[in-house]
């Protein structure tokens, strides 16, 4: 056994997890039937199944004898701006009263997207009936 | 001296991220690039001080490396579990729920990390803070029981942020 073949072999098995949990992400996209439970599918992909094919691209790189780091910083930027993306999507979820209405805080007055300043109250209220 | 360099190098940390990070973009090292990377680091943090006055405090690096190993592994573990959730449990039996976390973290980073972590394991979205910042609301995708999700987390994650930034 070579250091290529054990190498190509290593790819080959993250290439593999990494499709797998993509598809798994999927899967759960289309199954889940409400918005909120939807959101948790793409985390999934986001992590393990592009982790995986990243992992398998570095090891490619150093087989085949050039070494490449870039794999590394598209982890880096990608964990840092997953959770914001999904934290939006939550965020408009409650606005739109798509989910069930979250249980008040325990010691502050309301969650923060649900908190309406005075001005806006009336025009508030009509969206909520529209 | 000190306030030359304070003026100079607003964010020092930031400064040197831009430059390790503008380094890994050429792909290969070389001392034009690293000193390229390194300017840029310098006028990138001098512009954008406006937005960013205060310096954030500093952490335990040790600490902080200990707690990156925990979250790896513990998004692997949750990635095969909630695998198992979506492939195996019918939308009829699947019990979401929230989940109202206290903080006791005060630093705007470390609330910031909290989110994240919860949101990077797979099963939880961090969805919300509370209009003063006293709590998390958590999105979990199938639980039996909240309330022992909710010490898991505070125990988990909280307690060692809280040693890491304390």
């Amino acid at each position: 056994m070579t250091f290529e073949v054990i190498g190509t072999y290593a790819v080959g098995l993250c290439l593999l997890i990494g499709g797998a949990f993509a598809l798994i992400g999927t899967i759960g996209l289309l199954k889940f039937n409400d918005s909120m439970t939807r959101l948790h599918a793409p985390t999934k992909v986001g992590t393990i199944g592009v982790g995986a094919i990243l992992l398998a691209s570095v090891i490619n790189s150093f087989v085949s004898g050039e070494g490449s780091m870039h794999e590394l910083l598209i982890m880096a930027f990608l964990f840092v701006t997953a959770p914001i993306s999904a934290n939006f999507i939550a965020k408009v979820n409650i606005h739109k009263r798509a989910c069930d209405t979250p249980p008040s805080p325990p010691r502050d007055d309301t969650w923060s997207t649900l908190a309406v300043p005075e001005a806006d109250r009336s025009l508030a209220d009509q969206n909520a009936k529209v | 001296m000190t306030r030359a360099l304070n003026w100079i190098f607003p964010h020092p940390l930031l400064t040197v991220m831009l430059a390790v990070v503008w380094i890994m973009l050429q792909n290969e090292f070389s001392a034009g690039m690293a000193v390229f990377g390194v300017i840029l680091g310098i006028i990138i943090t001098k512009i954008t001080a406006i937005w960013w006055p205060e310096r954030p405090g500093g952490m335990r690096v040790g600490k902080m490396l200990a707690y990156m190993l925990i979250v790896i592994w513990d998004i692997l573990v949750a990635n095969i579990q909630v695998a198992w959730i979506v492939l195996t449990k019918p939308n009829s039996k699947l019990r979401p729920a929230w989940i109202v976390v206290p903080l006791d973290l005060r630093q705007p980073e470390a609330i910031t990390l909290l989110a994240g972590t919860i949101t990077l394991t797979p099963g939880t979205v961090s969805a919300d803070l509370s209009d003063e910042g006293h709590s998390l609301l958590v999105h979990v995708l199938h639980t039996e029981d909240p309330d022992a999700d909710r010490d898991g987390i505070k125990e988990r994650y909280e307690s060692r942020l809280k040693e890491i930034f304390a």
